[in-house]
This record gives C-alpha cells, sequence and structure tokens, in this order.
C-alpha cells in the first residue's frame, strides 16, 4: 500500500480549512441563487410577454450568457470592469455577480420552457369556465408551472455549487485554493499528498451536491 | 481600442482556439463512446455491471470538471499514473461527458415504447435487427437535441483547461492581460474566439430541435 498522504488531513486543522473552503463556494452560490430565482422567474414571464423589442433584448442577454463559458464571464466581471468602469470588484464579489446574472439566465429559460410547455386548451377551457385573467394564472397555470420548474430549480443549485469551482482562477481563496497551500506546505513530510487531498475535494464536492440532485430527482418522479 | 494590438495577437488566439477544439473534439469523442456504452448497460440491465455505471453517472454528474482535472493531473501521477496535460485534458472531458452523454442516450431508449420491441419480436426479428432498425433510429432522433447541448455544455467546460496549464483561450487571454495590461482588447479576442467556436452548434442545435419537434418526437 503506497503512502496516500491521507494524515495530513488530520494534522492542524487542515480538514477545518478544507471545509471552510467547500463554505465560501456554497456561501456565493446561496447568494447567487437567492438573487437568481425570483429575478429568472420574472425574465423568463416577461419573455412570454407580448412586448417584442423586450423579448429581442431579453433573447439576446440570455443567449449570450448562456453561450459564454462561465469562466469567460467571470474574466470579463474581473478583469473587464475595472478597465471600463474604474471599479475593481473583489473575487468574491465578481463571482456573485456573474452567478447571479446566469443563474437568471438559466431560471428564465427554464420559467418560458415551463409556461410555454402548458398546452394552449388549458388557457381556453379556463376561460369557458368563466375563469378571469387573475383566476386562471392562479388555480391553473401556476400550479402546474411549478411543479415542473421545483425539480429543475434544484437542478440549477448544484450546477452552481459546481461551478462555483471557477472562482480558484480569479483568485479567491477556496476549497482547491485551501488545497493547494496545504500541499505545498507539507511538500518534504509527505510528498503524496496531492493524491489524498484532491481525492477528498473530489468526494466533498460530490457530497455537497448528490443529496440536491436525489431530491431533484425524486420530486421530477413524483410530480410526473 | 488598439487594432494593432488585436493583429498583432491574432495568431497566439487562433493556436489557442485550434487547441481548444482539438482536445474538445476528441474528448467528446470518448464521451459519445462511454455514454453509448453506460446507456446500452443501462438498457439491458446488465446485472452488476449496471450498478457500477449508475455509480459513475452519478460521481461524474455530481462533481466540477476543474476537481475532475486536478485529480488527475495532480493526484494521479503520486500513485504512479502520469501523463502530459493533454492526456489529462481530455480523460477529464471524457469522465464528464461520459455521463452527460449517457444520461441523454438513455432518455433516447427510455421514450421507445415497449410495444415497438414487443411488434418487432412478432415480425420476427432478432435482438440485433431490432436495435438496428426499431430501436436506435427513434432513440437517436429523440436524443439528439440533448446530445448537441452536450456538446456545447462540453466544449465550454474546456475553458477549465487553463487550470492545468495547458494553452488554450482561456489561458492566452490571462496571460496577454498579465503581460501588457490591454485587458479589453484581450477581452474583446477571447469572446470573440468562443462566440466562433460555440455560436454554429448552438444555432445547429436550435434548428435540429425545431426538426425534432416537428417530427412529432421528444413530446
Amino acid at each position: 500500500m503506497p503512502d496516500l498522504g491521507l494524515d495530513v488531513l488530520w494534522k492542524g486543522s487542515n480538514l477545518l480549512r478544507l471545509l471552510g473552503g467547500l463554505g465560501v463556494a456554497l456561501r456565493i452560490s446561496l447568494i447567487a441563487v437567492v438573487i437568481s430565482i425570483p429575478l429568472g422567474l420574472l425574465l423568463g414571464t416577461l419573455m412570454t410577454g407580448k412586448n417584442v423589442i423586450l423579448k429581442f433584448i431579453l433573447k439576446l442577454y440570455l443567449e449570450f450568457i448562456r453561450i459564454m463559458p462561465q469562466l469567460v464571464l467571470l474574466f470579463m466581471v474581473f478583469f473587464g470592469s475595472t478597465r471600463m468602469f474604474g471599479w475593481q470588484p473583489s473575487g468574491e464579489l465578481s463571482a456573485i455577480i456573474v452567478f447571479t446574472l446566469w443563474g437568471a439566465a438559466e431560471m428564465s429559460d427554464l420559467v418560458r420552457g415551463a409556461l410555454i410547455s402548458i398546452p394552449v386548451h388549458q388557457y381556453e377551457s379556463s376561460e369557458a369556465l368563466g375563469l378571469t385573467k387573475v383566476q386562471t394564472y392562479c388555480y391553473v397555470v401556476i400550479p402546474q408551472t411549478v411543479r415542473r420548474l421545483i425539480p429543475l430549480s434544484i437542478n440549477l443549485i448544484t450546477r452552481m455549487i459546481k461551478t462555483t469551482s471557477l472562482i480558484l482562477m480569479i483568485g479567491v481563496v477556496e476549497m482547491i485554493k485551501v488545497a493547494q497551500q496545504i500541499i505545498e506546505a507539507n511538500r518534504t513530510t509527505s510528498p503524496n499528498a496531492a493524491f489524498g487531498i484532491y481525492l477528498v475535494i473530489f468526494l466533498l464536492y460530490f457530497l455537497a451536491c448528490w443529496p440536491i440532485s436525489l431530491l431533484a430527482k425524486y420530486l421530477e418522479r413524483k410530480w410526473r | 481600442m488598439n487594432w494593432e494590438y488585436i493583429q498583432k495577437y491574432l495568431p497566439m488566439y487562433e493556436k489557442a482556439a485550434i487547441l481548444t477544439l482539438k482536445l474538445g473534439v476528441i474528448g467528446i469523442l470518448f464521451a459519445v463512446l462511454i455514454g453509448l456504452f453506460c446507456a446500452v448497460i443501462l438498457y439491458y440491465k446488465v446485472p452488476v455491471v449496471k450498478r457500477i455505471v449508475a455509480a459513475y453517472i452519478e460521481l461524474s454528474r455530481n462533481t466540477p470538471l476543474l476537481v475532475q482535472l486536478f485529480f488527475i493531473y495532480y493526484g494521479l501521477p503520486k500513485i504512479g499514473i502520469a501523463t502530459n496535460a493533454e492526456a489529462c485534458g481530455i480523460a477529464g472531458l471524457a469522465f464528464l461527458g461520459g455521463s452527460y452523454m449517457a444520461e441523454s442516450f438513455r432518455s433516447g431508449f427510455e421514450a421507445v415504447d415497449k410495444i415497438q420491441e414487443e411488434s418487432a419480436a412478432s415480425l420476427g426479428m432478432n435482438s440485433y435487427q431490432t436495435m438496428r432498425y426499431v430501436i436506435l433510429p427513434q432513440a437517436v432522433s429523440v436524443s439528439v437535441p440533448g446530445f448537441l447541448a452536450n456538446v456545447i455544455f462540453l466544449l465550454k467546460e474546456t475553458s477549465v483547461f487553463s487550470a492545468i496549464s495547458l494553452m488554450d483561450l482561456m489561458f492566452t487571454a490571462k496571460d496577454l492581460i498579465g503581460l501588457y495590461y490591454k485587458t479589453t482588447e484581450s477581452l474583446i479576442l477571447l469572446v470573440g474566439f468562443y462566440l466562433l467556436l460555440l455560436l454554429p452548434v448552438s444555432l445547429l442545435g436550435m434548428w435540429v430541435e425545431r426538426r425534432v419537434r416537428y417530427a412529432g418526437f421528444g413530446t
């Protein structure tokens, strides 16, 4: 059995420091999710509306955000805003801005998809039953949309958590960065630490995302 | 805006884009192979192997590519599995993409009704013919939009390759920003090249999705 460098984890507060790094990633994704879900609901509803110009602008925003790798967006905010607006956001703030913009775009697309997946005859039937516009939305459209939407938005949270690993690249100290520090510090005493530590990070990310994915899958199956 | 600068460094971006595209395409090819293999295993419910495949899918879907790459590139050499950065990038992309491809193919297989298989059997087709002429054509047309969405997703994910010191578009942009402080120009070139790579696939995806919807599949 070769030395896998797992003993480094128990030295000092290394494991706690790693978990703290995960905490940073989770905090950023939580803040971004909390802002982007209502924003996405609003944008998604607007996208099914009748205003052509508004729809075009939203579509442009949505497609641009979705087609660009999130890392490019992070670079644009982190490096670009300094040059263009003379404003220098911290790495964490840039991350929150990017993930909110991205989350809102993704969410609005999910909302739009859920809204247009309601067949026209649902609206027509409600009208035939004499329901007003508000009643149609409250009792017919929204309940059906929400059922389709909740599993998808939960999935969005796991995607958000996974994507936060990118903040390493704009210099935020999160789990991978902490791991690099730990590995460097223990280079002489346990040269194999890279294997053990990166394996632990892999598993920690898995443990953070897997339960959420399972919940989404369960709800999707239950509400089909 | 400094056009001279853009002209001067355009070739660097071109080289980087070619590397991104090359690694992306090879990685996606492997991902498709892994995905098809996994989907077939899950479809035929092969005992034991199906559990391994399911575990692989969960592991790979619930971890970020960046972490997978770090493990492959920095972790694995410590236990004697050392390769170069390009191979690591391809392996990481294939590991991540395999599960996404498997899911999209599996949903295609699931969309084919049991009755199709039974009808094929009652027409006297053997299991190969059933697969080849009845199930695959229907399954593929259902999974094509998902497949293309995955291709875009995986091409986007290649942007983290710079973390394992591959000279891709991100690496080039970051390098040039650091060297010459021409932030705006570097970022514009970066965005431009990613659009060049991703927009065609995205448009193709939209077109195919509409076609499939007209054909009455994927409802």
